[in-house]
């Protein structure tokens, strides 16, 4: 009998996600444990396994498909003593994810055979992009990629409307016009004359300002996680009433204990890193700080009792933010380890949701570069995020001499609606106390 | 006396009406409609179908006028008015029975009377009770006059009177000037009157593209017609010689008017008001799907508002059904690729936005215009006077109008209308071998024009 194989929900929230790459083809037999297709939501790829055995009969949903709803069908298995009738039953499970996450999202019994875009009632689903003549000009004008567009026309054809809609603009106003006054602020969506929406009302992901178009240029594909950061760094800043707290930070007490600790560490391999220790550092000055370890929920403020951090990696494309859970109580060792391992798997693109969602207060260190001083933007529903410099050797005025010292910039960005400048100045100061007195962090 | 039970019953059998009756039909609703006066509404009985019957007359006495042109001989051509008449109803008898013969065909239930409603799904026609899950209100509209502008029916017409006149005018004044006055002015100059327009716009045909009112402007003076613009009609008195108008305070006598001023929509005694509907200027306010603001009354054509035409109401018709009925590919209406026609002589057609309108809009355009002098066949037709302009938008290649001046071009436009359906650019229109010769070889011209490639010119 034929098995359904649908999109699997990697994580609770996930609606719909990109079927990046198929390892099976028409006619392979799989066994339960193969590694079928590889699924990128907005942040991470994860691989695909098979639950049942049985030959590829059919596969619904071409590889690189975006915007695959989750639980739609994209292959079908022929099973053993096999029938054609078609059996509803979700057979794939991802690999990883965390079992109840892909039950809850498997609950809703949604009449989804919608998967990226509407398609001809019987037919099997092609992934081509039937798009009206106008529709594919408008795309290559405004940078649509037209496979990621939903068509609305008759049988899903794409018109130029639904490409517009992907680009964030209203359909009416093709062209400023003319009368408009030219918009002070760079970030007012221009033509927005035309559309009487109130700017805040609606969200756009991204600025409808477009590119000149007489320098040339390439259109590069935005990737979901450059999407994802788009929108929610475009929301952050739009939403979230930042302010900012700088402060210097001497750092040559914690060098002297890290090179310590390293020293001692060294036999089981374990490198403690600056950033490891400011991790712990943060994690304790927000426990030391309850009022500062909060979330702006809207009609409430939540109140960790636990700080989880998200530590910004740069990783190629974007950047990604995996979680140190309780980092406040785990031994600077662990942090090392877990962060090792989490940066490592982050290049790769592997962290699954769960690794990189929900912390309660970020950092993010472009010491490394020697960036001297930066303000961060805050990752929602997060209420506040280190930014950290490089440490330096600065004049430094110790015991009203001037001396050298090893100096850090660190500054606090800070969701005003949760946080105030007095709860926000006793949290770096927390901060500074701990890096600068770091046997602190060990007891 | 209990009530009559449907899935729809719709007020009113005009283009709008009995069309969304065969659609709900066809997709198993029991539908019934409801008329007053005769099936097949105004378009077919009283409008679209019946004046192109005269204006055929008018026509083909046009060319016999001219035979010489065309190397024939004809002695003067008299002509019966009554006869033409007759002719124009007769046309509009076989296709009021063509509705009757469709809502037998299509199990329609006809229900003649006047319908009034008791709420938003129950509907009383005298005696009877029609009650549905759904109710289309396709009533139409009329001829609207003004205290000072009133038809009698004797020198004083509306459409409707002029399309039966009772006698042939010698001096005709047309008030207003979009398709009804103007397809009027044609026919009764080439049946022999002298004919006035008065506008109180700047241009006549004012929906259309400025050019395409010149041009018109220009023809109808040619055939000797006057036309006064900015003008007026303060007061119309009629006495046993005839009507004496006074047009921007000048007083002049005409032998008959016709009133064609727009259209009041037909919406009184119907019980809106006590439902709540909401209306704009008269007009019932619907979505783009046809509702009303009260759920399950739905609303199609001209009692909507504008544009009114009899293909916009057909279309509408469609649309709520197909939503009442939650048909898959149902698709809002799209206001914007309605085409408009005036079968006056020459014609006139366009689809979208004018160039005036296209900038406004904030468009940069590209504009193509080919006259029917370069064209072949319209030289052996002997209908060398017209124009077809294209404006496209100079970034994305789309169509944005088209306007269309001359012989036939009623005809042509729906190529235009297709194209832009289809959302075709210039590359499509000009990849697109047309036949040759026709008039239709102009739309191509048109459209290289746009882009300087234009061949016959």
């Amino acid at each position: 009998m034929a098995i359904d194989i649908t999109m699997p929900a990697l994580s609770p929230t996930m609606e719909s996600g990109t079927l990046a790459k198929w390892l099976i083809k028409v006619g392979d037999a799989v066994k339960p444990g193969d590694v079928i297709a590889e699924i990128e939501t907005d942040k991470a790829t994860m691989e695909v396994e098979a639950v049942d055995e049985g030959v590829v009969a059919e596969i619904l949903v071409a590889a690189g498909t975006e915007e695959v709803k989750v639980n739609a069908v994209i292959a079908r298995l022929q099973g053993e003593g096999d029938e054609a009738a078609p059996v509803p039953k979700a057979a794939a499970a991802p690999a990883h994810a965390p079992a109840p996450a892909a039950a809850v999202a498997a609950q809703a019994p949604v009449a989804v055979p919608a998967p990226a875009k509407p398609l001809t009632p019987q037919g099997p689903l092609v992934a081509r992009n039937i798009a009206s003549p106008l529709a594919r000009r408008v795309a290559q004008l405004l940078g649509v990629d037209l496979g990621a567009v939903t068509g609305t026309g008759p049988n899903g054809r794409i018109v130029k409307a639904d490409v517009e809609a992907a680009a964030g603009k209203a359909p009416a106003a093709v062209a400023a016009p003319v009368a408009a006054a030219p918009a002070p602020a760079a970030a007012a969506p221009a033509p927005a004359a035309a559309a009487p929406a109130p700017a805040a009302a609606a969200p756009a992901p991204a600025p409808v300002v477009l590119p000149p178009t007489e320098v040339p240029f390439e259109a590069v594909k935005l990737s979901n996680m450059r999407k994802t950061i788009a929108r929610r760094l475009t929301e952050s800043k739009q939403q979230v009433p930042h302010f900012y707290l700088t402060v210097d930070v001497r750092l040559d007490a914690l060098l002297k204990l890290r090179a310590e600790l390293n020293k001692a560490l060294e036999s089981r391999g374990i490198k403690l890193s600056v950033n490891d220790m400011l991790v712990k550092a943060e994690a304790l000055a927000l426990m030391q700080v309850p009022d500062a370890n909060v979330s702006f929920a809207g009609d409430s403020l939540r109140r960790f009792s636990r700080a989880d951090i998200s530590v910004a990696v740069a990783i190629p494309g974007g950047l990604i933010t995996p979680v140190i859970r309780d980092a406040a109580n785990k031994s600077l060792s662990k942090i090392a380890t877990e962060m090792k391992d989490l940066a490592a798997r982050a290049k790769e693109g592997k962290l699954q949701p769960p690794e990189y969602t929900g912390g309660t207060a970020s950092i993010s260190n472009l010491g490394m570069y020697g960036i001297k001083q930066f303000d961060a933007v805050i990752n929602p529903p997060e209420g506040l995020i280190l930014a950290v410099g490089a440490g330096e050797k600065r004049p430094y005025i110790v015991d009203d001499a001037l001396a050298i010292a090893t100096v850090m910039s660190a500054t606090g960005s800070f969701d005003h609606r949760a946080i105030d400048g007095a709860v926000g100045a006793e949290f770096m100061s927390a901060f500074k106390a701990l890096v600068e007195n770091p046997l602190g962090m060990l007891a | 006396m209990s009530a009559e039970q449907f899935d729809l019953v719709i007020i009113g059998s005009g283009p709008g009406g009995y069309v969304a009756a065969i659609r709900a039909s066809q997709l198993g609703q029991k539908v019934a409609i409801v008329e007053r006066e005769r099936l097949g509404g105004i378009c077919l009985n009283w409008g679209c179908i019946p004046t192109k019957a005269l204006l055929r007359s008018s026509e083909i006495k046009h060319y016999i006028d001219h035979a010489s042109a065309y190397g024939l001989s004809a002695g003067e051509v008299g002509f019966d008015l009554a006869k033409v008449t007759e002719r124009s109803r007769k046309v509009a008898n076989q296709l009021n029975s063509g509705v009757k013969g469709l809502m037998k065909k299509n199990r329609v239930t006809v229900v003649e009377g006047v319908a009034t409603l008791a709420s938003a799904t129950s509907v009383k026609v005298g005696e009877r009770t029609l009650s549905a899950k759904n109710v289309i209100v396709a009533t139409g509209a009329r001829a609207r006059e003004l205290p000072h502008l009133k038809a009698d029916g004797e020198r004083v017409w509306t459409y409707r009177h002029a399309m039966v006149p009772p006698a042939m005018p010698t001096d005709l004044l047309v008030i207003g000037s979009g398709a009804i006055g103007v397809e009027f002015a044609s026919f009764f100059s080439d049946m022999g009157a002298k004919v006035t327009i008065v506008e109180m716009l700047d241009r006549i045909l004012p929906v259309e593209d400025e050019e395409i009112s010149a041009f018109m402007d220009k023809a109808l003076k040619k055939q000797g017609m006057t036309i006064r613009t900015k003008a007026a009609v303060e007061k119309l008195d009629v006495t046993p010689e005839g009507v004496t108008a006074t047009i921007n305070g000048e007083r002049q006598i005409f032998s008959h008017v016709i009133i064609a001023i727009g259209i009041a929509p037909n919406t009184e005694d119907l019980g809106l008001e006590a439902l709540g509907v909401q209306t704009d200027r008269g007009h019932i306010r619907t979505d783009e799907w046809g509702r009303t603001n009260v759920p399950g009354l739905w609303a199609i054509g001209d009692v909507t508002g504008a544009p009114w035409l009899a293909h916009k109401a057909s279309h509408e018709g469609i649309v709520a059904v197909e939503k009442i009925t939650e048909q898959p590919h149902a698709h809002p209406m799209d206001k914007s690729n309605i085409p408009g026609c005036t079968y006056s002589r020459p014609q006139v057609a366009s689809v979208g936005l004018t160039e005036a309108k296209a900038r406004e809009a904030g468009h940069e355009v590209k504009v193509g215009k080919f006259p029917f002098i370069g064209n072949g066949k319209a030289i052996a037709l002997g209908e060398a006077e017209g124009l077809v302009k294209t404006v496209f938008d100079a970034k994305t290649g789309a169509l944005l109008g088209a306007h269309m001046v001359g012989a036939e071009v009623t005809e042509l436009i729906q190529g235009y209308v297709i194209a832009r359906a289809c959302e075709a650019t210039e590359a499509e229109l000009m990849a697109t071998i047309f036949p040759h010769p026709t008039l239709s070889e102009m739309m191509h011209e048109s459209v290289l024009d746009a882009y300087g490639r234009a061949i016959h010119i």
